[in-house]
């Protein structure tokens, strides 16, 4: 998973015969250098507009004007990825830090127009000391797109970082996230929710390395997926020696809605110090059927009783975004893809 | 009026339901009493459409109407309402939204207008209050770490603000106590009326002290076996039920 991808070296590209990739073969769909996306003019806007903040954007892959952000104080960011371009690609990467006792919310956006693009992203992002951050992560690609992007966060004693992904996925996408937990009593939530349907695909991959004492990980990924849509969920903790009262817990849980639709799941605990609180928790199924003809018979139509099954499932992840005008948008981009 | 003529269902290939007739007419509350295995619980999933309920012989109608060619939904539009023995837990779907999906589904289907939040949550607290229960329960996933008695309760509430008008109660006490079961009662009592029906599913005398049924029947092997008044009742309760069972004939 070290190996990072980079557009211009296909070499880069991993087939499924390299283990973290086995779920995502990216050099069945993409062998050689994709031509540069051209550049394009956007407004400022995104999912997130009405959220107000600072705004920080990359048309395919061009910086509109920083490239980089530090914030202090309260501050709300949003970092926009606008992708419009068809048979190209491009690559942008960005560095977001935080003073000591800032408190931020990120709130990130990948825009995608146009079809069968590649985009590659790299987010790298300190949590110093005592800071608070929020991102929430909401994915609207085309089904013909391809896109990798790899989050690197590093925590500090006493910060708080919270994470939420949503995603409806692509043609083949993958968000990375690796975390490196560090320092006493450091809090991170992890959180991810997929939707796909048709032919799409996407794999949430995390690394969370816990190399302080008493860190708290709280991971809850939930998915959908229906038609032929395949999504995988890979989440690895690493709880290094010396690492003790370290309290990890991840979920990952799947509905099946078409018969050709497929979730591939990977969790991994990795325990080398003492003193330590692991779980992992995998489920994979169909609504519950009992659940299904109870709502039927209070009057519920079958599409309609499915549609608040698979809502009420996925909420619970969105439930847990700490931002209340960052749930409600995800709440109705969810809501309208249902 | 209810009209069931000659049903049999299966469950997979096994026969459960072997013919069973039974008239209940508007206005009067018939009970179901019957041994453990007779096909009690069946007749309400029957009636009410439950998939993997198969009606291979038989009609029912309700009000004239053919009911086992409709959907679960479609009955519910009809005015058909299962009481469960065992109520769903719904995680994620507060029992406001619930009851406010359903009724709303219900009329549309009727082609009635549907009813605006604050009219609902004004019919809400007012029958809530009458069952006695926490308004603020009801803002909670619906039955999700409710008692047993929460959940009793909150199937009376839905069928208060449903209206419906074939009522099926599945073992509606089992799990109360008797405060519960008195709450539970009343409130079925409170939609006794002329234009609904109701049959209240049993194994025990006990809830029938409380709702007073019009008529009893024996459901013992998939067919109504013996109907008479509400003293047919205890008379089962004194005597079991073992002249009904078919090797103690």
């Amino acid at each position: 998973m070290s190996t990072a991808v980079d557009l211009r070296d296909p070499s880069t590209f991993p087939s499924r015969r390299v283990e973290a990739w086995k779920y995502t073969d990216l050099r069945r769909v993409l062998r050689e250098t994709p031509p540069p996306s051209p550049a394009i003019k956007i407004a400022p806007g995104g999912p997130f507009a009405s959220l107000g903040g600072e705004e920080i954007a990359f048309a395919n892959g061009r910086a509109v004007g920083a490239d980089a952000f530090v914030a202090s104080g309260k501050q709300t960011l949003r970092l926009r990825f606008v992708s419009d371009a068809t048979g190209t690609g491009h690559s942008a990467s960005v560095r977001i830090a935080v003073k000591p006792g800032a408190k931020l919310t990120l709130l990130e956006s990948h825009e995608g127009a146009g079809a069968g693009y590649v985009a590659n992203y790299r987010i790298d992002l300190d949590v110093p000391a005592g800071a608070e951050v929020t991102r929430v992560v909401l994915i609207d690609e085309p089904s013909e797109a391809i896109s990798v992007a790899a989050a690197h966060v590093k925590t500090s004693p006493g910060a708080v970082y919270r994470q939420t992904t949503i995603t409806g996925g692509a043609k083949l996408q993958r968000q990375e996230t690796h975390l490196a937990h560090g320092g006493e009593a450091t809090e991170v939530t992890l959180d991810g929710v997929y939707a796909l349907s048709g032919e799409r695909h996407t794999d949430l991959t995390s690394v969370v390395r816990h190399g302080g004492l008493n860190g708290v990980t709280s991971q809850l990924t939930k998915g959908v997926v229906r038609d032929t849509a395949r999504g995988a969920f890979q989440g690895k903790i690493v709880v290094e020696r010396g690492a003790d009262g370290t309290d990890a817990r991840m979920g990952h849980h799947a509905l099946i809605l078409g018969e050709r639709a497929e979730v591939d799941a990977k969790p991994e605990l990795e325990i080398y110090a003492d003193d330590v609180q692991c779980a992992h928790g995998n489920t994979v199924g169909n609504l519950d059927e009992s659940a299904l003809f109870y709502m039927q018979q209070r009057g519920i139509p079958a599409d309609e009783a499915r549609a608040l099954l698979t809502q009420a499932f996925l909420f619970e992840v969105v439930d847990r975004i700490d931002h209340e005008g960052a749930r409600e948008v995800v709440r109705s981009w969810l809501t309208a893809r249902l | 009026m209810l009209s069931i003529s000659n049903l049999h269902v299966t469950i997979g290939d096994k026969p459960i339901l072997k013919g069973l007739t039974l008239d209940v007419p508007a206005g009067e509350v018939h009970a179901i009493m019957g041994p453990n295995g007779a096909g009690k619980s069946t007749l309400g999933y029957a009636l009410s459409g439950r998939p993997g309920y198969e009606a291979t012989e038989g009609t029912v109608s309700w009000q004239g109407q053919d009911l086992l060619d409709l959907e679960p939904a479609e009955r519910a539009a009809k005015g058909v309402f299962l009481s469960f023995q065992y109520p769903i837990e719904i995680p994620g779907v507060p029992a406001l939204t619930f009851v406010r999906t359903a009724l709303n589904a219900q009329k549309r289907a009727r082609g009635e207008e549907e009813v605006s939040a604050p009219a609902f949550l004004k019919m809400v607290r007012a029958a809530s209050s009458a069952l006695k229960m926490d308004f603020d329960m009801l803002k909670r996933p619906l039955n999700v770490g409710f008692s047993g008695g929460e959940k009793k309760r909150m199937e009376i509430l839905q069928m208060a603000l449903l209206e419906p008008s074939l009522l099926i109660l599945d073992e509606t006490d089992s799990g109360l106590d008797i405060d519960a079961l008195r709450i539970v009662s009343e409130g079925v009592n409170a939609l006794r009326s002329p234009d609904r029906a109701m049959l209240v599913i049993t194994h025990y005398q006990r809830l029938l002290d409380y709702i007073k049924p019009d008529r009893v029947h024996v459901l013992a092997g998939g067919r109504i076996v013996a109907s008479g008044g509400p003293e047919l009742a205890h008379q089962l309760e004194a005597e079991g039920y073992d002249k009904y069972l078919p090797q103690a004939a």
